[in-house]
């Protein structure tokens, strides 16, 4: 059954919070159309939940897709895609053996500005992107593709400022805090339902080698036990209604398991979601180069008034 | 034989003095130092241009640009509003080939990507717009390994100089990078532009005092120093230095000009150009090891080249047993040398000479062998690399001579065994002649039956101390 939740409400909402991780890995593994390199499968444990948070969030209402990917990194504030479409060919710099991708997408372009105004009022330093050559990073589409293949829904584009890496992840999380309040004032404001997505994988010590056949999985495993543990930890955290813990050991987990939350992804969506303190799903975790990766969806329409 | 890099240069990689260098003065500055670099480069009678970029990060080894003819349009990840870059570059893709191959055979992980759209970095796309605009000579391009430390780096170098000598190519190398990387978080005007901090400029200013008077390997000695004081912590570090050093043989006495050094942003930016000639004041002043051949952990997947593989578990059950060095008076022995097969030290002090026992390629620790055993626990023969058994030994000398407070400059006097001459002596020579060979010691090789352990080189040393 699908949800209208809020359809005749003038106020827009938060329908759902996402961990969205975007290995190209699991693109390649799926062999669409859209990307050129085939395979035999791999990563099925993460492909299966992505097709689970599909399944879910195909039952929520909702206009569109808001994503801060951690491979549009820019180190001057923060940025948004500005203008209502891209196409092209994107190829991972690093796996490009495995993701050429020929996207197609449309932006919300209005919800951006919304948000990169709010932002700017807020005090942080933003800018449109507006250049029409610009290539969309291969994080923003893998995570796109994997939870919307269709890209029938228009997105919201957040890069990820880098101030982890100038300042500390301190000062990232108050950044990070402060941008997705403003994201969730504009998304309300704007009387749309939207989908917030973090494209970050939890732990984020690679292999340095590739096997033979990439998705050879007897070769695939987390790089160390310690990493495990930490993912554990902060996935027990999120089924738990305890998202408030990863907001606070977000700095040791960071350096610790050299995780890609050191983007701002993920304390950008536990603010946009109120940090929230209702259980989330855990549709899946699974490692992929010896990353740690979970899908993880808080289903906010069940939880807060909307 | 010569060196052939015929010229190095340092350039930075943001893109404003090749879209918009007319916004400020010291862009414009910068623009005219890539001008002269790129007229000095044409002069130069290069065949190639190899660029080591800091902007193509990658992970899984080194990567190097096989396409023969890139063609995009990049905008920058930041700066978009500066305008579209479109490029078509001449891409050596032969010598990208043998580059690859060449890390292989010394222990890198690499690979080589020629894909339609690969999205070249913005440092490579700034370096060869601007210093090789018509495509005259054709380039190559080198990613820098986020997780490469020294050693690898050092050795991606000198495959890439091995590739070099084998083709008779003489060379220009870049490295695209920044001094201090650190910028201004926040939208400045154009005009407003200079160093983030005054210890940055302090800095740059030392680093770039060191490259003009020529002392590259000294800066890449100091390069960990540099990246903890005015490096953002990127993904990145400042190993450009260790690359460009190795391509030099880690001279400090190459003759340096600073072309241009201003501000990008907040960050440091700087041309500089360094010519292999001597300037004649070259005192080597550094005291990290060099390296040949990585023995790294790459291999993650497999842990091959541990104590886990069947090569070395073959020597550990079957081969002789193995015996703690003998200690005794004058006796030298380390952990970093190969466990001995029999009752004898590394080495041994007499007056001012130090004799070493014979040395093998097993390596300390895990009796590994670089390059593969010879023969297998059945003793059927095996494929191996004399190259990279004769590098080990060199490597394991290198470590008892040091031990011994001797270094490679003092060996007076080599006797080797090989226990196939008609196979492996023109590649035990040629690894010679890149290592001991260099510095003059006596030699003499003979060929034996058989050693104690299924290696196919060992090497008898008298230095002085």
């Amino acid at each position: 059954m699908r949800l209208m939740l809020g359809r005749t409400m003038a106020k827009g909402s938060i329908v759902a919070g996402c961990l969205a991780p975007h290995p190209p890995h699991l693109v390649y593994a799926e062999n669409p159309p859209q990307n050129e390199p085939t395979s035999e499968g791999g990563w099925e444990q993460l492909r299966w939940g992505y097709e689970r948070l599909r399944e879910s969030l195909s039952k929520i209402d909702h206009d569109v897709l808001v994503i801060l990917s951690p491979h549009w990194q820019t180190y001057v504030g923060t940025h948004f895609l500005g203008l209502p479409h891209f196409e092209g060919l994107s190829v991972d710099p690093i796996f490009p053996n495995l993701f050429r991708y020929s996207y197609n997408l449309d932006i919300d372009v209005e919800l951006s500005k919304a948000i990169h105004d709010k932002a700017a009022d807020a005090g942080l330093a933003v800018k449109m992107m507006e250049n029409p050559d610009f290539r969309v990073d291969y994080g923003t589409i893998t995570t796109g593709h994997m939870v919307n293949p269709a890209f029938d829904k228009p997105l919201v584009v957040i890069s990820s400022n880098r101030s982890r890496h100038y300042y500390s992840v301190e000062v990232m999380q108050e950044m990070m805090m402060e941008l997705g309040r403003v994201t969730r004032d504009a998304i309300l404001e704007s009387g749309k339902k939207a989908v917030v997505l973090a494209s970050n994988s939890l732990s984020h010590r690679h292999f340095t080698t590739e096997s033979d056949v990439p998705e050879d999985m007897s070769k695939e495993h987390i790089t160390s036990h310690a990493m495990h543990l930490w993912d554990m930890r902060i996935i027990d955290y999120m089924r738990t209604g305890q998202a408030q813990r990863i907001i606070d050991e977000m700095p040791e987990f960071t350096e610790q398991a050299i995780a890609e939350s050191d983007g701002g992804g993920l304390t950008w969506l536990l603010s946009t979601l109120t940090v929230p303190t209702y259980p989330a799903i855990l549709h899946g975790y699974g490692t992929i180069i010896g990353t740690g990766n979970a899908i993880v969806e808080w289903p906010c329409y069940a939880h807060e008034e909307v | 034989m010569t060196n052939p890099v015929l010229a190095s240069y340092v350039v930075p990689v943001h893109p404003h003095p090749l879209l918009v260098p007319e916004q400020n003065e010291g862009w414009q500055r910068l623009r005219d130092a890539f001008d002269e670099a790129r007229q000095q480069i044409s002069d130069s009678g290069a065949d190639l241009i190899i660029i080591y970029s800091t902007t193509w990060p990658s992970i899984i080894g080194h990567q190097i640009q096989a396409d023969p003819n890139p063609t995009w349009t990049l905008v920058d990840q930041d700066f978009h509003d500066l305008g579209s870059m479109d490029y078509s570059f001449r891409i050596d893709a032969e010598f990208a080939e043998a580059w690859n191959k060449a890390n292989h055979a010394r222990g890198l992980q690499s690979r080589t990507v020629a894909y339609n759209g690969f999205p070249i970095d913005v440092g490579s796309v700034v370096a060869l717009k601007l210093l090789n605009p018509d495509n005259a000579i054709p380039a190559v391009i080198v990613s820098s390994n986020v997780y490469a430390n020294r050693a690898e780096t050092t050795v991606l170098a000198k495959s890439c100089l091995d590739v070099l000598k084998s083709t008779g190519k003489k060379a220009v190398a870049v490295t695209a990078m920044s001094m201090s990387n650190r910028m201004f978080t926040e939208f400045i005007d154009a005009a407003d532009d200079k160093i983030h901090s005054l210890k940055d400029d302090e800095w740059n200013r030392k680093v770039l005092e060191f490259l003009e008077e020529g002392r590259l390997e000294d800066v890449a000695q100091l390069s960990r120093t540099i990246h903890q004081q005015i490096r953002v912590q990127k993904v990145v570090t400042f190993k450009p230095m260790w690359w460009l050093s190795a391509m030099n043989d880690n001279r400090n006495d190459l003759t340096g000009r600073v072309l241009a050094y201003e501000a990008l942003h907040g960050a440091g930016g700087a041309v500089v150009h360094l010519d292999p000639t001597s300037n004649g004041m070259g005192d080597k002043e550094y005291d990290e090891d060099d390296v040949e051949v990585y023995h790294g952990e790459r291999n993650v997947l497999d842990a091959e080249g541990s104590e886990n593989t069947p090569e070395a578990k073959h020597v550990a059950d079957n081969g002789p047993a193995l015996w703690d060095p003998a200690e005794g008076k004058d006796a030298v022995n380390t952990d970093s040398a190969p466990t001995p097969v029999g009752l004898y030290p590394h080495a041994r002090r007499v007056g001012d000479l130090l004799y070493l026992s014979g040395v093998g390629p097993r390596q300390p620790g895990t009796n590994a062998i670089p390059g593969g055993p010879i023969r297998d626990a059945n003793g059927e023969p095996l494929e191996y690399d004399i190259k990279a058994q004769t590098r080990a030994v060199v490597e394991n000398i290198a470590r008892i001579l040091e031990e011994a407070g001797s270094s490679m400059e003092q060996v007076v006097d080599v006797t080797c065994v090989l226990v196939d001459m008609d196979r492996d002596c023109a590649g035990y020579s040629e690894v010679w002649a890149e290592t001991l060979g260099h510095y003059g010691p006596t030699r003499t090789t003979l060929a034996i039956r058989a050693l104690p352990t299924p290696i196919a080189v060992e090497m008898k040393v008298i230095a002085k101390i």
